[in-house]
């Protein structure tokens, strides 16, 4: 833990992340070319045709969301175990970019839907987990902004960010406890083949890194506007 | 590369529009906040650093 403080101290995640962007930002955007290159250039899936392209966006927007959600959890917890303020502002500039990646998993998901199984929408397990997952998040950024204090809002988000995980693995288990159109998991597991199963690891990374690359700008923001709000209130005295 | 959908172009063009879309405008969004944070602190050193001079 004392590791993980010592960056976590707000000058040194400065130099830290600031050293660590530029690698982050050139790898999200080779990722993503090289995946798209590879995806577009993979022939039609004997099931599904040329719809497996919606695939190599729709796993890795839905998996990211998820993934986010999860460091949300994990940095509330550490905020309410160990009232670190760092891991108040990592999760609450984490949150819009989780949001987004729900609402393009939706999205994509839906334009998916469409040509597969002939809907846009079921009121499924999964899909009604996952769209319970964009509220969450919807709800998380609220009450941030609803509560002035800001000790007082990081500890209610938090609280709510831990609740609110309930909701992870009911979204990850609902393709096996429930009947539903979803397809089950196992892509990455069971026997896609090669053609398709790179440039979908590839936009996974992709994605990914590019949540850290913006995650850590996002936090790097927070920190200045702190630092501002610091100096007007010495300013004020 | 093989940029011919077939009849599933209306669906896959959106799903990627869509997401280009998404992904570059958070991507603007939050290095214009960084800038603009960067820029409001320095301005504010700045005039502290005057009104310290001047007294």
């Amino acid at each position: 833990m004392q590791f993980l403080f010592r960056y976590a101290n707000p000058h040194n995640f400065m130099r830290l992340s600031g050293a660590v962007l530029p690698f982050t930002a050139i790898a999200t955007v080779l990722c993503i070319a090289t995946a798209l290159y590879l995806g577009f250039s993979a022939p039609p899936d004997y099931q599904q045709g040329r719809t497996v392209l919606i695939m190599f966006i729709h796993v890795p927007a839905a998996t990211a969301a998820m993934n986010v959600y999860g460091a949300i959890a994990v940095c509330s917890l550490l905020s309410l175990v160990w009232r670190h303020p760092l891991s108040d502002t990592a999760a609450r500039a984490a949150a819009p970019l989780g949001a987004l990646f729900t609402a393009l998993g939706l999205v994509t998901g839906s334009l998916w839907g469409k040509p597969m199984w002939g809907t846009y929408w079921v009121w499924d397990a999964r899909l009604t987990s996952f769209l319970l997952l964009l509220f969450i998040y919807l709800g998380y950024m609220a009450l941030w902004n609803a509560i002035e204090d800001e000790v007082r809002a990081a500890r209610a988000a938090a609280i709510l960010a831990l609740v609110g995980a309930v909701n992870i693995p009911v979204i990850y288990f609902s393709v096996q406890w429930w009947s539903t159109l979803h397809q089950g998991e196992g892509i990455i597991s069971g026997g896609t083949a090669p053609v398709f199963l790179w440039p979908l690891l590839l936009m996974m990374t992709g994605y990914m890194l590019l949540f850290l690359t913006l995650w850590m700008v996002g936090i790097r923001t927070a920190i200045l506007q702190r630092r501002a709000r610091n100096l007007m209130q010495a300013a004020g005295r | 590369m093989n940029f011919n959908m077939g009849e599933y172009g209306v669906y896959i063009w959106p799903a990627y529009g869509v997401s280009a879309l998404a992904l570059t405008g958070i991507t603007l969004w939050t290095l214009l906040a960084w800038r603009r944070a960067k820029a409001r602190l320095a301005a504010l050193e700045s005039t502290m650093q005057q009104t310290a001079q001047d007294t």
